[in-house]
């Protein structure tokens, strides 16, 4: 059943991807409006999908890689079909859905272990902590990919490009403002996803910070997009430098993500 | 009967030779009736504007219809018929069908894809539908133009792109600032190609208009025309860092606005974008002002290659355009040739015998005691009531011989016994502007 609503999500969000790409060279409304579709469906799908399996192991799925990387890229989908609804930016999903579709390519790809759960996992702090990073995460997604456009769109206005892809991005005010919004969401949920994860890893293990590598590298993030808000409600840090700081950030996130091993898990 | 178009425009003619042919509206109604008044000719309208002048009718011969038309234009703007022919073209039958239906699509226009010349035309068949010089076809006809030039707008992109230098500013500034309802324009100096630019921006519905000029009274001036805010040229960096939008055309023979300005004035605008035009020629804003973060700028050159990557656009929508016409022609030509006084006598005899038959077997199906002579008798009788009412229209259909009155008696038996015609325009009766 799983494997069926997997497959299902997977085909879904294929077809939407190739209609996203699709959006970029040309210009129709119902194209957009069945990429949007076919998402959506995907998404209630990747949903399904997700609550069979925790059903199934009787847990969260999110002790895995595999499990994990499904569930990131459900709520950089999530993230995105937010945004588009409120500011109708078809070619931000030409951006993020690719992503979306090749997470879970590689989750698929992945052998889920269906190891027993260990004891310090099983801690409410735990699935609390776990929940509210991946939101965040989405959001830092969606804004490091609207990052990436802003720098496009502003590279073909600085060298007077005028035609193709320019034509389709937004404009930089909108992508300036969304990236805003999916930071000041991001921001809060990485915060307490930190803070919690922290009072979970004292009543695991006795401490509320061990300085392991994943910890680090955490504390870093948030100080990268710390510093980055802080810089544009104060200076007004915004444009170019608001979007390569995101993108850096994003990086750094995603070296947390996928490069740092947590000393209590595993 | 057959449509006939006589004209010269743009492409044929230069302005010194289209200014003399042209024809002033307010002396229209002389020319029509002597069109009209023509041999042959049966319903004219005159179109007339700076870029064409063509004059379309309706006629029974052709070639005659045309030199007559072509005379008519000579004699009345008394120019030699042998200066004025070799700037004229003339179409006839489906030629002119389509013809008519590209230049109201805007296919034929200098600049293809224009709006105007829509009304244009309108406006020269409400004048010639005021002094009763179309008819029928013509009616039927332009109306029909009028409806494939709508579905050309609707159905292809090839008015959507901006193709002035002011459009073309508003489309650039809504690519940097999105929304322009919460920005502020800035007029420096008062040029003619910056106040356009400005309407077009208040069209769009920008917040305010700041206007400043080396004289003020001129700044002051357009102020008031843009229910603006007049600012003393002194103060210009005093308030610059309040506009969204700078347009700038003054006559100074050096930089007006520097980077350094640009940078300080960001700055103080929380580097909120800047989106600057330069119009003046020499330049007012450094070119350098491109490399502030947060500043963009363009000049007219740039905005004169949006106008021509987007025209060169309009020439690709047109080719879809040009299908949607071949569609319509055919639809359209197909009445016209139904128009004729022997294949109406026809439809309409058979119209009648058809109900005749109908009728007759219904009423004989279920007759038990019929007398052995009376279904004899029944056809007879049926026959004589056809005939004695068929008799007086079709005399009247063939006596109406060659005027325009033969088109409208036979336009209305049409629509009366709802003879098939394969065109439906009648819902399309109606002149919108």
């Amino acid at each position: 059943m799983t494997h069926l609503f997997f497959l299902v999500t997977l085909s879904l969000y294929g077809c939407a991807t190739a209609a996203y790409l699709c959006c970029l060279v040309k210009t129709s409304e119902k194209l957009n409006l069945w990429a949007n579709r076919l998402l959506v469906t995907g998404f209630i799908s990747h949903i399904l999908s997700t609550i069979h399996l925790a059903n199934q192991v009787r847990h969260l799925p999110l002790t895995d890689m595999q499990g994990s990387l499904s569930f990131f890229s459900l709520m950089i989908v999530g993230v995105f079909i937010f945004f588009d609804r409120k500011y109708k930016v078809p070619t931000l999903g030409s951006f993020v859905t690719p992503v979306a579709l090749v997470m879970l390519i590689v989750a698929s790809a992945l052998h889920g272990e269906m190891r027993q759960l260990p004891p310090v996992l099983q801690s409410n702090w735990f699935w609390f902590h776990a929940l509210l990073a991946f939101a965040s995460y989405a959001a830092f997604a969606i804004a490091c990919g609207v990052a990436v456009m802003y720098l496009i769109q502003r590279y073909f206005l600085k060298k007077k490009h005028f035609s193709g892809l320019f034509q389709k991005l937004p404009p930089l005010e909108t992508l300036d403002e969304i990236s805003y919004r999916s930071l000041a969401i991001g921001f809060p949920l990485l915060t307490v996803a930190i803070i919690s994860g922290a009072i979970w890893s004292e009543k695991a293990v006795g401490n509320y910070w061990e300085w392991d590598p994943k910890q680090t590298w955490s504390l870093i993030t948030w100080f990268i997009y710390a510093a980055l808000l802080h810089g544009r409600l104060t200076i007004g840090w915004r444009g170019k430098r608001a979007a390569i700081l995101s993108i850096i950030g994003f990086v750094v996130l995603l070296i947390t993500f996928f490069g740092m091993k947590h000393s209590i898990t595993w | 009967m057959n449509i006939i178009v006589v004209g010269l425009s743009h492409r044929t003619a230069t302005v010194e030779i289209r200014e003399k042919v042209a024809f002033s509206p307010n002396l229209i109604e002389k020319p029509l009736r002597t069109l009209v008044a023509l041999e042959g000719i049966v319903e004219g309208v005159i179109v007339s504007t700076c870029n064409r002048v063509e004059i379309y009718a309706t006629t029974r011969d052709i070639a005659g219809g045309i030199a007559r038309i072509k005379r008519f234009l000579a004699d009345h703007h008394r120019i030699p018929l042998e200066t004025l022919e070799q700037h004229l073209y003339s179409y006839h039958s489906e030629a002119a069908i389509r013809h008519v239906f590209r230049v109201a699509s805007s296919l034929d226009s200098m600049v293809v894809g224009e709006p105007q010349i829509l009304g244009q035309i309108k406006t020269s068949y409400g004048y010639a539908a005021e002094y009763k010089s179309s008819g029928i076809i013509l009616n039927r006809f332009l109306h029909k133009a009028f409806s494939v030039a709508k579905r050309v707008r609707t159905e292809t992109k090839i008015a959507s792109s901006a193709v002035s230098v002011a459009f073309a500013a508003v489309e650039l500034a809504k690519k940097v600032l999105g929304d322009l309802s919460d920005k502020t324009v800035m007029l420096v100096g008062a040029g003619e190609m910056c106040e356009l630019a400005a309407k077009h921006f208040i069209n769009c519905g920008v917040k305010g208009v700041m206007v400043t000029n080396r004289t003020f009274e001129r700044a002051e001036r357009l102020a008031d025309e843009f229910k603006g805010e007049a600012v003393p040229f002194e103060e210009l960096f005093q308030h610059l860092h309040h506009a969204d939008i700078v347009l700038s055309s003054t006559g100074a023979p050096h930089v007006i606005i520097t980077p350094r300005d640009v940078v300080d004035v960001v700055r103080r605008r929380k580097f909120r974008p800047m989106f600057f035009i330069d119009i003046a020629v020499p330049r007012d804003i450094d070119p350098k002002v491109e490399d502030v973060d947060g500043a963009f700028l363009f000049t007219v050159d740039d905005l004169q290659e949006i106008v021509q990557a987007n025209l060169a656009q309009r020439n690709r929508e047109a080719e879809k355009a040009e299908e949607i016409i071949d569609q319509e022609i055919g639809q359209f030509y197909k009445w016209l040739s139904s128009l004729g006084v022997t294949p109406t006598i026809v439809a309409l005899r058979n119209r009648f015998e058809e109900i005749r038959r109908a009728e007759l077997e219904r009423t004989l199906c279920g007759w038990k005691d019929l007398p052995p002579d009376g279904e004899k008798r029944l056809e007879a009788l049926t026959m004589a009531i056809m005939n004695k009412m068929l008799h007086a229209p079709t005399t009247a259909l063939k006596q109406a011989g060659q005027g325009g009155r033969v088109d409208l008696y036979v336009d209305a038996l049409r629509q009366l016994f709802d003879l098939q015609t394969g065109f439906q325009g009648d819902d399309e009766l109606e002149l919108e502007e």
